[in-house]
């Protein structure tokens, strides 16, 4: 004879085990989190993603992973920057380790000036801000002009991790169209006069202009001069986001947004794909009024940005030739360009189309019409191959014709290879949708844009 | 139905056969599978819990290091922790077997049956169980034979609302409930891009448990159920994994004589397809009838899993449990995969 679990209807002992009696067990009713009503409106959204999980096969060796952003840093001279952060700490180690200035050393801010001083921008060190990477220069711009259902315009598709900062401070993106130059002036007139006619807050247009992350694309001088004449007409702020510019694989770089206004723009930059992203260093530069609550705010969120990172970036560009390096970086990222498009021209079947990017990290892919990149994912990561879907690069839902293509990380030989498996998923897709009609059409259900993309450590 | 007849009072918890623990236990987590993120988080939590005993634990992908490693430890008991292909397809199993290596769970061949649902549920319903009505459908045959007949023929066969599932796979994945005909193709082609065949089902209405049975040297136990209610209405990826998503209740809020039929249901299904150590069945209550929807020979073991809340309400921390599953293993030994015709 066996026995049904007994229930105790009241507190009690665990379950009885003497084995002759029927155990008595006290129900357990759990959602597994005792504080699942405790939590700011602004973690909604928050929960486990089954695409974001696929991301951890991706990271697999035996997965040609073209989905993640990191870059290639293992051109870096190790021993020089080894040598370089041993003198730091022997000689200025107690400065380098103490808490520094909210808004960033002074020494590296004047290094910053140089850098931008290469895209054309003349700035004052101290209207710079220096920051935990450009991420956490767009959380506090984003900080201090957006409140809860005030829209921020972004070019469509737009960087994932911009779309999650919006979103914390439960912004509302409206998206901008883009042409083969980036983001389109008339289009941005056109958004930021119906969302005002609707009665909506824009509060700022949010632009990476050089090698689009994601869509590959730059704006010329002629199309960055358009949007700021947009702009100045519709007395818009533009917040450029400039991660790339440097990273250029043929000419000059083109002269910044914030070189042709000072006062309009908020200019994001960062060292981390110019030299490394672990030491998490990042800068805005501001019209003094915004520097000003940029520091209130760095202040209120990490006292001050990391002092050791600060010192050390700032012996690097001292002691190396660092505008050499860059050109390194940018050789070595050209080659793995070069190796996506032809892999692309090769494997890819008629009706996808791609951007060629003139430098940075990404190449933008277009799928026929009733394919879904992200329905996909599982198929190519059973093939191997990971991307990241389109629709991460959209607050609202759009994008699933499109994928994200990353040539940073893997090498030449394993970007060709990954482009035969992602052709052969693509065949069988298309076998897939001639059986069962073109029917997904129109946007998916928004999901949590940073749910769609592999996390910054995963390649 | 008959009764399983091995065992006695094996619904109710009974401490171990007092068994020696190994040296060491490789938890194998991770693997290529799409679920392997989940995999990740279950073997963590299974080798904290062995830990928590005082086991040695070692935790160990599945990659071309893993034989090697085996073979320099010889006395290890290895619990996979594996969800999806690989893991629970049998075929790291079959491997483990020929390596004489001892482990936790079912053997190959009986894992591989278990984890297709196209054959586990014909293997149940054989057996004189309840089972939605099912096909089972390689993308292949639609285009063979076109997809707007055999879409009309589903309908009409099943009915809506109906449910589509990658026919191998776990964690919900690739499953959509499907309400009219004109959202069955791309639920066929998103239960597709998990697997080449596809199972579409009668959707059953009704309470949703799931019964972890457990042989800790007397047998096969049944643990109390675990009733799952998704605050969404659906039970689907996010609200497993999300902590809070989901309201667990255990036991079940069931009356005695269908907590018993869930635990029969249960332990006849871990009998019928001869697995071992601990399986998880998943069951709609309808009518007061459990109906089988599959079964689990890796079930979760996350911090939002359904088993070791099962072990808790039964009286023993996770660790006790899994400790046990070792120690029956390491009793048993390595043994062969093939099993001689009697």
């Amino acid at each position: 004879m066996r026995h049904p679990w007994g229930v105790e209807s009241t507190p009690g002992q665990g379950a009885g085990r003497d084995g002759s009696q029927p155990p008595v067990l006290r129900r357990q009713d759990t959602r597994l989190d005792s504080y699942v009503d405790r939590y700011a409106a602004r973690t909604h959204g928050m929960t486990a993603s089954a695409i974001r999980a696929l991301f951890a096969v991706a990271n697999r060796p035996e997965v040609v992973s073209l989905a993640g952003g990191m870059p290639n840093i293992a051109d870096l001279p190790l021993d020089v920057v080894g040598s370089s952060l041993q003198d730091l700490v022997l000689n200025r180690g107690l400065q380098a380790m103490q808490y520094g200035s909210g808004q960033g050393e002074p020494e590296i801010r004047e290094a910053i000036c140089e850098v931008m001083r290469l895209e054309g921008i003349s700035a004052h060190p101290d209207d710079v801000t220096v920051t935990v990477g450009s991420q956490q220069a767009l959380d506090l711009a984003t900080r201090i002009f957006c409140d809860p259902g005030d829209v921020v315009l972004c070019e469509a598709p737009s960087y994932v991790g911009a779309l999650g900062v919006f979103r914390s401070y439960q912004c509302d993106v409206a998206h901008v169209a883009m042409d083969e130059q980036g983001l389109v002036p008339e289009a941005l007139r056109e958004a930021v006069l119906a969302l005002r006619a609707a009665g909506r807050k824009v509060k700022f247009v949010y632009t990476i202009p050089s090698f689009h992350n994601p869509a590959g694309v730059t704006q010329s001088l002629e199309r960055r001069e358009a949007i700021l004449a947009v702009a100045e007409e519709t007395d818009l702020l533009v917040v450029e986001d400039n991660p790339y510019g440097l990273l250029g694989f043929d000419a000059d770089p083109i002269p910044a947004i914030r070189s042709l206004s000072d006062d309009r723009v908020v200019y994001l930059g960062t060292f981390s794909k110019t030299f490394a992203p672990g030491f998490r260093i990042g800068w805005v530069l501001a019209p003094h009024a915004v520097r000003e609550k940029l520091v209130l705010a760095q202040e209120s969120a990490t006292l001050c940005p990391p002092t050791f990172s600060q010192f050390a970036i700032t012996a690097y560009l001292a002691q190396h030739d660092w505008q050499g390096q860059i050109k390194v970086f940018a050789e070595m990222y050209r080659e793995r360009r070069d190796a996506m498009l032809a892999g692309l021209a090769d494997n890819m079947p008629a009706g996808v189309t791609w951007t060629v990017p003139a430098g940075g990290f990404y190449v933008w892919v277009t799928l026929p019409p009733g394919f879904d990149a992200q329905a996909m994912l599982p198929r190519a990561v059973t093939a191997r191959v990971a991307y990241v879907p389109g629709t991460a690069f959209y607050a609202d839902g759009f994008g699933s014709r499109h994928l994200r293509l990353s040539y940073c990380f893997p090498t030449p030989e394993r970007i060709l290879e990954g482009t035969r498996r992602l052709g052969d998923v693509l065949a069988r897709e298309a076998d897939l949708m001639s059986t069962f009609g073109t029917s997904v059409s129109g946007p998916r259900t928004p999901e949590l844009s940073t749910h769609l993309a592999p996390g910054t450590n995963q390649a | 139905m008959s009764a399983p007849e091995q065992g006695s009072d094996f619904s109710v918890p009974v401490e171990p056969i007092d068994l020696p623990l190994p040296e060491l236990v490789v938890v194998l987590a991770g693997g290529l599978s799409h679920e392997r993120d989940v995999s990740l988080r279950s073997g963590r939590r299974v080798a904290q819990a062995l830990r928590s005993r005082g086991l040695d634990v070692l935790e160990s992908d599945v990659d071309s290091t893993l034989v090697p490693r085996l073979g320099e430890t010889p006395d290890a008991v290895v619990f996979p922790v594996l969800h999806g292909e690989a893991g629970e397809d049998g075929a790291l199993r079959e491997v483990l077997a020929l390596l004489g290596v001892p482990f936790v769970g079912s053997i190959g061949s009986a894992s591989r049956v278990a984890f297709d649902k196209s054959i586990a549920t014909t293997v149940v319903a054989d057996a004189g169980l309840t089972v939605p009505t099912q096909v089972a459908l390689p993308h292949e045959i639609f285009r063979e034979l076109g997809a707007q007949a055999l879409v009309a023929a589903l309908g009409d066969q099943i009915g809506f609302p109906m449910m589509v599932k990658p026919s191998r796979g776990g964690s919900a994945l690739g499953c959509s409930k499907v309400s009219t005909p004109a959202e069955l193709p791309a639920a066929m082609v998103g239960a597709y891009a998990y697997g080449p065949v596809a199972v579409v089902e009668s959707f059953v209405e009704g309470t949703e448990v799931t019964v972890a049975v457990v042989d800790r040297g007397h047998g096969p136990a049944a643990l109390p159920a675990v009733e799952i209610r998704p605050d969404s209405g659906v039970y689907d990826y996010t609200a497993r994994y999300t902590a809070g998503t989901t309201r667990f209740l255990c036991p079940a809020e069931l009356p005695a004589d269908v907590a018993t039929r869930c635990a029969d249901v249960a332990l006849r299904v871990h009998e019928e397809l001869g697995l071992r150590d601990l399986s998880r069945t998943d069951l709609i209550i309808s009518g007061g009838e459990p109906v089988f929807l599959e079964v689990n020979v890796a079930p979760g073991m996350t911090e939002t899993s359904a088993v070791p809340l099962a072990s808790e309400a039964a009286g023993w921390s996770l660790g006790k449990m899994c400790a046990d599953l070792v120690a029956v293993a390491a009793a048993r030994g390595g043994r062969p995969a093939v099993v001689a015709p009697a």
